[in-house]
């Protein structure tokens, strides 16, 4: 079975929804779009208090090169511009209010039926990916048009659609590809038809969604496709990893996938494309997650873009028991968030409400210099030295020893026996590396 | 039940643990240690049984003491490493010590040996090693003398190592495999029964506590050395299995060199660090003054763990690929 090189770890899966099929939850009565939802900068709003929004209507435009637009997720008024309004990232974001009027109204020339959308021009589908604002939506949301048009010197021979979903407890991007793999298939032969013809497709699965591998060969029967079913192991879904097992190749420090010739895409966020070249949809709606053991009603959701965490908590009838925890994305990487005022973005693939129970007596010990944290490290890193660096305040040393090379999996911290918090300080090292260099 | 709670705490990822922790893994240790301890008091009697108390219960106080001169917020005596300390120093030193010299050997390994060097996690010698080391320096007499298997009175005898020193490879040559094998030999407490080690270090190794590298290392190359030397002449010296069997090998080289806090940490430096301590072993026993080296050999071997260590850090820099 096919894995990466070195490292990973093997959490729970606690994959508790991964028989539930898709639901629609109702888009609540006001919505609180973020202008940033994305890597980059954050969209320029270009509507005011008090005026009528059309669904899909752009209401926030791209400010610069990386960037995204930002559509209206129903139709309805605006009620109000907000400066700072608590974002999912812990920090806080511009948003628009909007009032819905129920009606859900699409703006004009949108939610078409394109016959052929293959055989439209490579300048018209990377406007439409660009125009509807689809950014990656397993977690990054780096601008998919950006990421689709690679700096000319590098050619890219592999596409790869990422279906590992290695977080536990996330299940969105499974039921996608049980309830609508030709859709999916369809965005990512659009995606891959903007490259060359003997660019390879990949699906890279993991081997613990048997259900998923066979949908996917359905659908793919025929096509240019070849599923890859891949050994289960986290982070087997990071961008590095995925590319390391099925191409072999490893990315040096600094490099990025198109470096060696590959591109990754999520599985929501190619069907996301599909809708927006086959049917001009901006993204406005995505599949998420709603789990966590004390959940009473576990369930897979789209939800509008916009809607508060607390909405969705409400939809779904809330917990057993009290909670101490709730976190967007998932367990392993996933942000533990202050308030449930947080809106639902683009890249919310989950909502987890947990009750932590061993949190307060969470206590670091010293390093015992076990060695678990080393053979952990999907990058071959020393992640207790990193930890050491940033204990001490050697925080200039850390770059030398593969600060930047470091894309916080947690596995390091998943498998610390000192509960060492080794991920918390390669962020401080990393934040602070930033601010100095500027 | 609120659909929204009021009270959240704010952590950062990974938001999901492995079950170890220090208590767990110090706890397991102990617990693969109790076949060890069990035949222990099975060949020496309960004296065995009081001298692994006195052991526990000294090294617990001992790092209790120092918690509170130290002004430790939270105490760590109860984590479990001072109760492998314990448990170990009791398997390294005959049934008949005085409990004096036993209180002094965890002494020795707590205070002096962990405590002042930081703690757990700090210190870069074995304490267990430490302790017995500075007992057998120190008390040559009470250290060296073993009771012999199942006799009450205490009488004591020489190990098998003694005697081979002493003697030569003829006077050990009644001494059956089984009866190496199931520890009916004199010897410290813990050193004895090959079999009782073999099942505790199986339940590490299966809860992934210990890797099979450096046990492999360190076993192999004393085997190797000494077998180069049977082989060119049988008549003076042991067969390597009987070196593998008797003395302190098979408990250093599983529960000893294989300390998380005093090995290295990647494999390369493993590999070097179990060699060097099969080697020291092999050269103290057949040509040292002192019958068994196993203890000095790990020592010895722990001065070079941050070089070891060093060197990995080095040439992961050297080899660092930027793009």
């Amino acid at each position: 079975m096919r894995t990466f090189n070195q490292g990973g770890v093997h959490p729970p899966e606690y994959k508790l929804t991964a028989d539930l099929a898709i639901e629609r939850m109702p888009t609540p009565a006001r919505l609180v779009i973020l202008l940033s939802q994305h890597l980059g900068k954050p969209a320029k709003p270009i509507v005011g208090k008090g005026d009528k929004v059309k669904k899909g209507q752009l209401i926030g435009a791209a400010d610069g090169f990386i960037s995204s637009n930002i559509h209206a997720a129903t139709s309805g008024t605006v009620h109000s511009l907000e400066e700072r309004w608590p974002a999912p990232t812990g920090q806080y974001a511009p948003a628009i209010v909007i009032e819905s009027d129920g009606t859900e109204t699409w703006a004009d020339g949108l939610n078409i039926d394109e016959e052929k959308p293959l055989e439209l021009s490579r300048e018209e589908k990377l406007k439409r990916i660009s125009d509807a604002g689809i950014v990656g939506m397993g977690g990054a949301g780096f601008p998919t048009h950006v990421k689709l048009n690679p700096p000319k010197d590098k050619t890219i021979d592999t596409f790869i659609l990422n279906g590992a979903e290695c977080e536990p407890f996330l299940t969105p991007d499974y039921r996608l590809m049980l309830e609508r793999p030709a859709e999916i298939l369809k965005g990512l032969e659009i995606a891959a038809s903007l490259f060359s013809k003997d660019t390879k497709i990949y699906i890279g699965i993991e081997e613990n969604k048997p259900e998923a591998v066979k949908a996917m060969e359905k659908a793919a029967q025929g096509g240019p496709f070849t599923v890859v079913s891949l050994k289960t192991k986290y982070p087997q879904g990071c961008e590095k990893q995925l590319i390391n097992t099925i191409t072999g190749r490893t990315m040096k420090e600094g490099q990025l996938p198109f470096d060696v010739g590959a591109l990754v895409h999520n599985v929501a966020t190619m069907f996301a494309l599909y809708e927006a070249v086959a049917k001009k949809r901006p993204l406005v709606e995505r599949v998420l997650t709603l789990s966590g053991m004390e959940v009473k009603n576990r369930k897979n959701l789209i939800v509008t873009v916009g809607s508060l965490v607390k909405d969705v908590i409400e939809h779904t009838g809330g917990t057993t028991t009290e909670i101490n925890q709730v976190i967007i994305g998932g367990p392993m990487m996933g942000k533990a968030q202050y308030t449930c005022d947080v809106p639902v973005t683009k890249t919310t693939s989950g909502i987890l409400l947990i009750n932590n129970t061993e949190i307060d007596s969470l206590r670091e010990r010293p390093c015992v210099r076990c060695g678990k944290c080393i053979s952990a490290c999907p990058q071959g890193r020393q992640p207790w030295l990193l930890a050491d660096l940033g204990q001490q305040r050697r925080l200039g040393d850390m770059p030398g020893c593969g600060l930047m090379d470091c894309m916080e999996c947690g596995s390091c911290t998943y498998v610390c026996p000192a509960r060492r918090n080794i991920v918390q300080w390669i962020k401080y090292g990393k934040a602070v590396n930033a601010a100095r260099k500027r | 039940m609120a659909a929204e709670p009021d009270r959240l705490i704010v952590s950062y990822a990974p938001h999901l643990r492995s079950s170890d922790s220090i208590e767990k893994v110090m706890y397991t240790v102990a617990a693969a240690l109790l076949p060890a301890t069990a035949a222990s008091i099975y060949y020496f009697g309960l004296r065995a049984l009081f001298v692994t108390i006195v052991a526990v219960l000294s090294s617990v106080l001992f790092e209790f003491l120092m918690n509170k001169i130290r002004r430790r917020e939270h105490l760590t005596c109860f984590d479990g490493s001072a109760v492998v300390t314990g448990l170990l120093l009791a398997l390294n030193i005959p049934a008949s010590l005085p409990y004096g010299m036993v209180i002094l050997g965890s002494f020795i390994a707590i205070v002096i040996t962990k405590e002042l060097f930081g703690g757990l996690g700090y210190n870069p010698f074995n304490p267990v090693l430490v302790g017995r080391v500075f007992l057998l320096i120190s008390f040559p007499v009470a250290m060296t003398h073993w009771p012999a298997p199942h006799v009450v009175d205490m009488v004591t005898a020489a190990s098998p190592l003694g005697i081979l020193k002493t003697d030569g490879v003829a006077a050990v040559s009644n001494l059956s495999f089984w009866q190496l094998f199931f520890g009916e030999i004199a010897g410290s407490m813990g050193e004895t029964s090959s079999l009782a080690i073999l099942l505790g270090a199986i339940v590490l190794f299966f809860r992934g506590y210990i890797t099979l590298t450096i046990p492999l290392a360190f076993i192999g190359t004393t085997a190797m050395f000494t077998g180069i030397f049977y082989i060119a002449d049988p008549a003076r010296y042991a067969s390597p299995l009987f070196h593998l069997m008797t003395g302190g090998l098979l408990l250093g080289a599983f529960f000893m060199a294989t300390d998380w806090v005093t090995s290295p940490m990647t494999r390369r430096g493993q590999i070097i660090f179990g060699c060097g301590c099969g080697f020291l072993t092999g050269l103290i026993r057949l040509f040292g003054g002192y019958p068994e080296g196993v203890a000095f050999s790990i020592l010895i071997m722990n001065a070079f763990v941050p070089l070891l260590d060093r060197w990995d850090l080095l040439s992961l820099k050297s080899k660092r690929e930027v793009a």
